[in-house]
């Protein structure tokens, strides 16, 4: 019995071959059905060569039957003993054909036997899969398939993948298809040369996937280990450059949110010498308006969610600057010349702004949405960059640069220069020096806003938001260099690298110790910052 | 070298430079014990910048500052020059507002400057003599009670002298002493000035050329950061590049 | 020397401010003790330890007052000495549990053992034994202090700077307290204190034995500012806050005095941490927060900077009212605090103290004048601000 079916299964799989030859469907569609005849009648063996052979078929229609298969959906029907793919259709089980594809008529689940299948069955279905598919018209699902079996490197998909990189035409497919077989040659026991090949193969591949095929090969004496060894050498090298290139990406990222924070501390404290405590809240109010902004277009125009963030922006500007200008008038402007006064007194505002929000919005944190634009990621080479940072990098850089030519091209930057170089003699030329300073305080509180927009986007909107950036704010625009704008970008940028890079040995929380602690000692040595200003000017 | 064993004060080739701008151009002026100097000049000439090379409170970038032909004050902070023994008086008088005159001359008298000593130690008989006699002699010592906020600004440059007796050192740098002061005041300030001047020396920044004239010493005239001229009054008045730039005007 | 010291610094009306602050918690004591409960004049409890609390607070405030109302460091990080000198006390006390604790075990606190610690850690070391402990108490945040203000002052980082790298320490410190691995409690901290001093913590003797501790510590911390203040260094205090640069042109080392009154007021505020664990049962490293350090500066420009009182005054108005608002409008407590930080500094800068019973500050108080004397300084100030002021 069990001989016959092995010499039908042999006779199927010849035909399929030849069918593969003439992709005939009326063929095809008499050569597959005794295949999966067998598979419903046959041992757990039986199945796997018929597994086998439904690959070698290299029929698309294939690829269903064995998911199904796998899915555990192919079922036998009790009443006729017809293979029927089975998916549950509310308290019944809707049937198709598998071969045709043709729906039949539903029955009852205690109607039908599953077919069963074990994990070893499981992976050659998968292998099958990966090898049917490497034949698709679908340029993408070729691709899948490819990558799939470099992932089982199997020694059996070796025939299939160099039938399929013979006739493939698309060059990156090629090269995927190249390396599972190169991965698939290492798992094999075929000849040294051919071995050796596959590492030059895989080296080129680079990556961590590269070094998991590697690794196993590594433990030996011959030609392959050595050559093996060699090659994850030189793997790990290049990947502990990816991972430092990593470790500055989310560094410039954490750098540049640390910039948007910080730009407009730079303004009023760099600039103005005001201590604003309240700055974090300014981030935290731009913030809110970005959710207020996405929950009045949620409701009412649905459309508009993928400008959400543009319309904040000019929004969250207005708001804030219009606080910052009411601050100023309000409290600070009474306070100049006292300092620690100015300290005291806005991080009692900042308290009240904290409880105004808490009051009005609850103290949870509040969903904002990403544009679509925003999200998502793409990879170069073994690094990953979302697309929100990398927005929110170069948004910084713009802010930025906007602001240096708005204080060094405009009237307003020219009259607010003025004013903090030598407040008596502006206010003898004629600049009204009280409506600069709160001008330029609407300015530094107006950026916060904005940065609050950008800042939604990557922390949780809730009303303690502000508190996080305070003290590393102050930090970054104490280490660069108070009044001077490129100190502050590269101070955000170095604080921001260098706690990527401390995290990884030192974790992070003793990373963010650790910086604090080196700028403490920075201070130290230079009170006034990486780009201090120097002179008489400045002491007196 | 002659020049320098014998100095109290010993400048050479001093420069100093803020931001590309050149406050100090190889600066050479030499003290003698129990000499009084004027020292005149355009504003940005660098005098105030020169005092504050001597004082400790700028370093420069090049040249040599000795005192005593000994001691390399390049290498000192402000309160280790102080100790030395050189005073400084500044240009707007400035002293210590919510305390008395008393106390303001009390934390000025001579002696330790230590923590533990200022904390436990108290006031010696010595020292309270020594505070009256310097209060007869700035004449504030009805106001000795008042506290110095509630000065005139007359009576602040005199504490501020009184201060720099009470420091009793033996190099006195005073910034324009008479600026805000009447004439009799200013001829007074001057008298005062002459008659410290033997038991210390002294250098006086001055712009009123009456003042300079009263004090009736060597002059020397400052310009863009270097010596321009050197001598007797009438000597640099003379001067045709004096003129030029400061008298001339 | 020394009672000459006292005399001086005693003057005038320290001697009402020192009877009220003995006084009082010993009336307040007797009422609890010597009355039952459901008498009219019997002081329950937990007043007694609420109020043991506000006394805690106000030897904070003393010591902020010292750096801040006298030497013109405005300190926004002395909640990180009231936290270092409470977790010596919560260690004493942790180590005094012995084997009472949920797993019983002799040596090691609970968390360790549930941390799966086999030893004790170094520095646990000596902490069974109470006047370690106590030394501790003084000399961590002591040390600490003296450490940073080394550094701080020697480099002649003032005003905002200072203010700002103060705060920045005493956020390192409370990220660093929160990590389990420290070996001090992490996130939960120290507590479930059982004895102190052989006596258990929860009795109303020990209760009201800690409180006038607190009031005897005050009144010793109280003692210590206005010697300090009226001695010839409290003067050279006055001048540095006033006129820094000038003050180094008399030959005074600016940095050595102000190590010294920063070190002295750590060490003071480490004292008030140690007396405030045991009556609040817990200490953990929400105290290191920024805000409270920031919280205690109010206490002080409330009460009157540089008036001693005041601090002593402010803190426990200020506080009192927290226990009031929180407890009966608590959404508007954050509103008044905040209000109270804006109206005290615009309208009324010299504090109450300093506004309306100046007699009680001794002679030389600070007030908004205090500018004033920096503005005129010549030069050498580095002033933080280059705005000059609004005139």
């Amino acid at each position: 019995m069990r001989q016959i079916k092995l010499i039908l299964l042999g006779l199927a799989a010849m035909v399929c071959v030849l069918a593969a030859l003439d992709p005939s469907p009326a063929r095809a569609e008499e050569d597959l059905a005794p295949l999966v005849a067998i598979l419903a009648e046959g041992g757990l063996s039986e199945r796997a060569e018929a597994i086998d052979a439904l690959a070698a078929t290299g029929d698309p229609r294939a690829v269903p039957i064995l998911e199904a298969l796998a899915d555990g959906a192919l079922m036998v029907r009790k009443a006729d003993g017809a293979v029927v793919i089975a998916k549950t259709a509310g308290k019944v089980l809707a049937l198709t054909d598998p071969v045709t594809g043709v729906a039949l008529a539903e029955v009852a689940s205690g109607a039908l036997d599953k077919i069963k299948v074990n994990n070893r069955l499981r992976r050659s279905i998968r292998d099958a899969v990966g090898a049917l598919t490497l034949r698709s018209k679908d340029t993408a699902v070729r691709l899948i398939a490819a990558k799939s079996l470099f992932d089982s490197a199997d020694p059996e998909s070796i025939e299939a993948l160099e039938g399929a990189i013979g006739v493939e035409s698309d060059s990156t497919v090629r090269t995927a298809m190249e390396r599972a077989l190169a991965a698939s040659i290492l798992a094999s026991d075929l000849p040294e040369d051919r071995k050796l090949a596959a590492v030059t193969t895989i080296t080129a591949l680079g990556g961590r996937d590269a070094l998991s095929v590697l690794t196993p090969l590594a433990n030996g004496e011959d030609a392959v280990a050595a050559a093996a060894r060699k090659a994850m050498t030189a793997i790990n090298n290049t990947l502990a450059l990816w991972d430092a290139g990593q470790a500055v990406w989310y560094g410039l990222s954490l750098g540049s949110v640390l910039l948007l924070a910080a730009i407009g501390l730079a303004i009023t404290f760099g600039v103005m010498g005001v201590i604003n405590m309240a700055h974090g809240e300014m981030v935290m109010l731009g913030a809110y308006t970005t959710f207020m902004v996405q929950d009045v277009i949620r409701t009412s125009i649905p459309g508009l969610f993928e400008w959400s963030l543009l319309i904040a922006l000019p929004l969250a500007f207005l708001v804030t600057g219009a606080i910052g200008v009411a601050i100023e008038r309000g409290i600070i402007r009474f306070l100049y010349g006292r300092p620690l006064e100015t300290l005291l007194a806005t991080w009692g505002l900042s308290l009240v702004l904290q409880q105004v929000v808490r009051s009005i919005f609850g103290p949870t944190n509040q969903e904002v949405g990403t544009p679509e634009w925003m999200s998502g990621a793409f990879k170069v080479g073994e690094m990953t960059i979302t697309y929100n940072r990398l927005t929110i990098i170069i948004f910084a850089m713009a802010v930025l640069f906007c602001l240096m030519l708005v204080l060094k091209k405009t009237p307003m930057g020219l009259q607010m220069r003025a004013v903090t170089q030598n407040r008596r003699m502006a206010g003898s030329m004629g600049i009204r020096t009280n409506w600069v300073d709160a001008m330029t305080f609407g300015l530094g509180s107006g950026i916060a806003g904005i940065a609050g927009v950008a800042l939604s986007q990557v922390d949780n909107v809730s009303p303690n938001l502000g508190q996080g950036y305070i003290i590393d704010s102050f930090m970054v625009v104490v280490f660069g260099g108070v009044g001077n704008l490129w100190g502050t970008l590269v101070g955000a940028m170095t604080l921001g690298i260098a706690n990527k890079f401390l995290e990884p040995y030192a974790g992070a929380v003793l990373g963010k110790i650790l910086v604090l602690v080196f700028i403490i000692l920075f201070i130290q040595k230079r009170p006034r910052g990486l780009f201090a200003l120097k002179g008489r000017a400045v002491e007196s | 070298m002659e020049e320098k064993a014998t100095s109290i004060l010993y400048v050479s080739g001093v420069s100093v430079t803020f931001d590309g701008f050149r406050a100090l151009n190889n600066l050479s002026l030499v003290i003698k014990p129990g000499e009084m100097r004027a020292i005149i000049g355009p504003n940005g000439a660098g005098k105030t910048t020169m005092m504050d090379v001597i004082t400790g409170k700028t370093r420069c970038d090049t040249g040599e500052v000795y005192f005593n032909g000994t001691t390399d004050l390049r290498v000192l902070d402000e309160a280790a020059i102080a100790q030395l023994g050189i005073g400084r008086k500044f240009q707007k008088p400035t002293v210590f507002e919510m305390h008395t005159v008393f106390d303001n001359l009390m934390l000025a008298l001579a002696g330790d400057r230590g923590v533990f000593r200022t904390l436990f130690g108290g006031l010696t008989a010595k020292g309270r003599k020594r505070i009256d006699e310097i209060l007869g002699i700035i004449r504030l010592g009805d106001l000795a009670q008042t506290d110095a906020g509630g000065l005139s600004h007359g009576q602040k440059q005199w504490l501020e002298i009184g201060m720099l007796l009470a420091q009793n050192p033996k190099v006195l740098l005073v910034d324009e002493p008479a600026a805000g002061m009447t004439d009799d005041e200013t001829a007074e300030t001057a008298k005062l000035l002459k008659e410290i001047t033997g038991e210390h020396s002294v250098i006086v920044v001055e712009h009123d050329m009456t003042f300079v004239r009263d004090l009736g010493v060597k002059v020397t005239v400052l310009h863009e950061g270097s010596v321009l001229a050197e001598g007797s009054l009438d000597h640099v008045s003379a001067d045709q590049r004096v003129i030029e730039v400061y008298l001339g005007r | 020397m020394i009672t000459r010291l006292l005399l001086n610094g005693l003057g005038g009306r320290a001697w009402i401010v020192l009877s009220l602050l003995l006084g009082l918690p010993l009336l307040i004591v007797l009422l609890n003790l010597g009355f039952p409960e459901g008498s009219a004049l019997h002081v329950p409890t937990y007043a007694i330890a609420l109020l043991g609390k506000y006394l805690c607070y106000a030897l904070l405030a003393l010591s902020v007052d010292l750096v801040w109302g006298y030497c013109g460091i405005l300190s926004l990080g002395h909640g990180a000495f009231f936290s270092l000198g409470g977790y010596a006390m919560g260690m004493y006390l942790m180590r005094m549990i012995g084997d009472r604790g949920v797993y019983a075990n002799p040596l090691l606190p609970d968390f360790m053992v549930f941390l799966n610690w086999t030893e004790l850690p170094w520095y646990w070391m000596g902490f069974d034994v109470a006047p370690f402990a106590f030394l501790m108490v003084l000399v961590a945040p002591g040390v600490l202090a003296f450490v940073f203000g080394w550094f701080a002052f020697r480099s002649r980082v003032t005003g905002v700077y200072l203010s700002i790298i103060t705060q920045a320490l005493t956020y390192a410190l409370l990220l660093a307290f929160f990590r389990n691995d420290m070996g001090f409690g992490g996130n939960n901290g120290l507590t479930d204190f059982k004895e102190i001093l052989g006596f258990d913590i929860q009795a109303d003797g020990t209760r009201a034995a800690l409180f006038l501790a607190s009031a005897v510590a005050v009144a010793l911390g109280y003692i210590i500012c206005r010697t300090v203040v009226g001695s010839r260094l409290g003067k050279v205090l006055i001048a540095v806050r006033d006129a820094e640069s000038r003050i180094r042109f008399l030959g005074y080392r600016v940095e050595r005095f102000k190590l010294f009154v920063w070190t002295l007021s750590a060490c003071m505020a480490g004292v008030a941490g140690a007396l405030y664990v045991p009556q609040v049962g817990i200490i953990n490293p929400g105290e290191f927060a920024p805000a409270n350090s920031i919280e205690a500066v109010i206490w002080v420009a409330v009460g009157g900077r540089g008036t001693l009182v005041g601090a002593i005054l402010g803190a426990l108005l200020v506080n009192g009212a927290k226990t009031y608002f929180t407890a009966a409008l608590p959404d508007v407590w954050l509103f008044a605090l905040g209000g109270l930080f804006i109206a005290v500094t615009l309208f009324l800068p010299k504090g109450i103290i300093g506004t309306f019973a100046p007699r009680f500050a001794g002679k030389k108080m600070g007030s908004g004048q205090a500018e004033k004397g920096v503005a005129l300084s010549e030069g050498g100030e580095v002033k933080p601000v280059n705005a000059s002021a609004g005139e």
